[in-house]
């Protein structure tokens, strides 16, 4: 075999192993993670869980279903906030504001954002929310989620717009659409799975946050409805649970991660799935 | 036959052919991209129920002069245009003009087909809705009229709910011709509209410019000579940003008066 080919091969094998290796290294740490998760998660699973509130300390029964409808009211509330903000503001970055001097600017700090720890954003809202509301409250949670939200969807918003052929606003413009027609009817329309993803991915995101959590929602060992009241949730919960001496306070604190676990996943599911309708048209 | 420039102080409406009136006419105009000066002192006219052809290497502006027409480039900063450009006598290059009501009178067909991601029915009734508030009825007889029109009827009459990206590429060419039609221009611009079509879609394409020239101006760009000898009755050919000859279409291939124009229409340069 000619030597220079056969030391190309080599180095092509020797490259080659290193980056399964390494990819191998990488995945088995999530599948042991996944593994402990559902390994611990599942056996505590029971309708329980959805039936019952979070149990005082030493009971031997309860579930989560404060924690959960608290979870859900302030994760719908952040996004129902942030999606929409987001997406106008993307809206402005890759249409309106595309040759602005403004819009540049934007961007950067919205980068800035959306790598900021959320622990900030928490310690954000504590200061500009709770203080003057004089406590914590399920707003407060919902508004840090807000702030979460917003960076993300801006991003997606602004990547799936780009995506978007100029050939195609152009033809709109040239059968006499005003601007903002243009933008809600073609591009939007030409844009709408890759809008949808952007808001799973950022629900997705939100959902198991708990460090911004910490400082605004708090929890409560009760169910409760109350938007200006403290309020459970999953992620606090796990916090709070995991840390105690209690056996079943752990046990619930596994289910609650797996529950998260599984709602992210679905959301990723559900994302994925209209990405994959998006490039097949 | 000579060709009449529409100076300034001229005529604002010179035709070719003094039989047929002038629909579009570009006066003194100057076009830049940012520095560039990517069309220099055009003066031409565009005659009504005519096909203008225009022709010339990549680069020469011919496509920057059709955009003009429905002021496309206005979407764009840092692109300027001087001069005047009459559509009905009416300088279309004032900057208080409603653009939206320009583009509904002066329709583009693109290079590239593009359909909007909407079934084949919406394509063409999205257009008509902007303008007009028809019935159920009414709006099912100006779809299939203006499908008729882009002679792609009979092969979607079926299928009207399929998604216009369905379509085969010489079919969306024709789906966005049926579009522009549908909402009634008086002039129909086309900027390259079969480079990307195969020849027999190419073939449908050319037919149908041919038909529509009884309702419509037309002025087309075209990168193919064979195709403006073909479809057109006056072509222009410019080079450089600038018009080097405008005539009959018969006589600007067979007796071309510009050395430039003899060789590029006999392949020396381009």
């Amino acid at each position: 075999m000619n030597p220079i080919y056969a030391s190309r091969r080599r180095r092509d094998f020797v490259v080659r192993t290193l980056c399964f290796v390494a990819a191998a290294f990488g995945v088995s740490w999530l599948g042991l993670i996944l593994f402990t998760l559902f390994y611990n998660g599942l056996a505590g699973m029971s309708w329980q869980l959805f039936t019952q509130n979070t149990p005082p300390p030493g009971a031997s029964e309860g579930g989560l279903l404060n924690a959960l409808i608290g979870s859900i009211i302030m994760t719908v509330i952040g996004v129902g906030v942030g999606a929409p903000i987001g997406m106008f503001a993307g809206t402005y970055l890759a249409e309106y504001g595309k040759h602005d001097r403004l819009a540049p600017v934007i961007r950067f700090i919205n980068d800035i954002l959306l790598s900021a720890p959320s622990i900030i954003i928490g310690l954000f809202i504590y200061g500009a929310i709770v203080v003057p509301m004089g406590g914590f409250s399920a707003l407060a949670g919902s508004l840090a989620l807000a702030v979460i939200v917003i960076p993300v969807v801006v991003r997606t918003t602004e990547d799936m717009l780009n995506l978007v052929p100029n050939s195609l606003r152009e033809a709109a413009s040239a059968l006499g659409l005003p601007r903002s027609l243009v933008i809600k009817r073609i591009a939007y329309r030409a844009a709408r799975a890759g809008l949808i993803t952007g808001v799973l991915l950022a629900t997705a995101r939100v959902a198991g946050e708990t460090a911004p959590l910490l400082f605004t929602a708090l929890s409560n060992q009760f169910f409760s409805l109350d938007l200006t009241n403290p309020v459970a949730n999953l992620p606090v919960t796990i916090n709070n649970f995991v840390q105690s001496p209690y056996a079943y306070w752990k046990q619930l604190a596994w289910s609650a991660a797996l529950l998260i676990t599984l709602a992210v996943l679905a959301l990723n599911i559900g994302a994925r799935l209209l990405g994959s309708e998006r490039t097949a048209k | 036959m000579t060709v009449v420039a529409a100076g300034a102080s001229g005529p604002a409406l010179a035709v070719i052919d003094p039989d047929v009136p002038a629909k579009v006419a570009a006066c003194n105009l100057n076009f830049y991209y940012g520095q560039h000066h990517a069309l220099k002192n055009i003066n031409l006219s565009i005659a009504t129920n005519r096909v203008t052809a225009f022709i010339g290497p990549s680069g020469c502006g011919k496509s920057t002069l059709l955009r003009i027409f429905n002021r496309m480039y206005d979407l764009y900063p840092g692109q300027r245009v001087e001069g005047r450009v009459l559509l009905d006598n009416a300088n279309i290059l004032d900057p208080k003009l409603d653009l939206n009501l320009l583009r509904a009178r002066v329709g583009m067909v693109f290079q590239k087909p593009t359909p909007f991601p909407m079934t084949i029915y919406e394509n063409i009734a999205f257009g008509i809705r902007l303008y007009e508030k028809l019935s159920k009825s009414e709006m099912d007889g100006r779809v299939e009229k203006a499908l008729r029109d882009g002679a792609l009827w009979n092969e979607v009459k079926d299928k009207l709910n399929a998604s216009g990206l369905s379509l085969s590429g010489g079919q969306q060419q024709r789906l966005c011709i049926a579009r522009t039609v549908a909402v009634r221009p008086e002039v129909i611009l086309f900027d390259e509209p079969c480079s990307a079509l195969d020849p027999i879609s190419t073939a449908k394409v050319e037919e149908l410019i041919a038909e529509l020239k009884t309702h419509y101006t037309i002025a087309i760009v075209t990168h193919n000579m064979q195709q403006a000898a073909r479809v057109s009755d006056y072509t222009s050919f410019m080079y450089l940003g600038e018009m080097i000859e405008f005539g009959p279409t018969n006589k600007l291939f067979t007796s071309p008066s510009d050395r430039r124009t003899q060789d590029y229409i006999t392949g020396r340069f381009g």
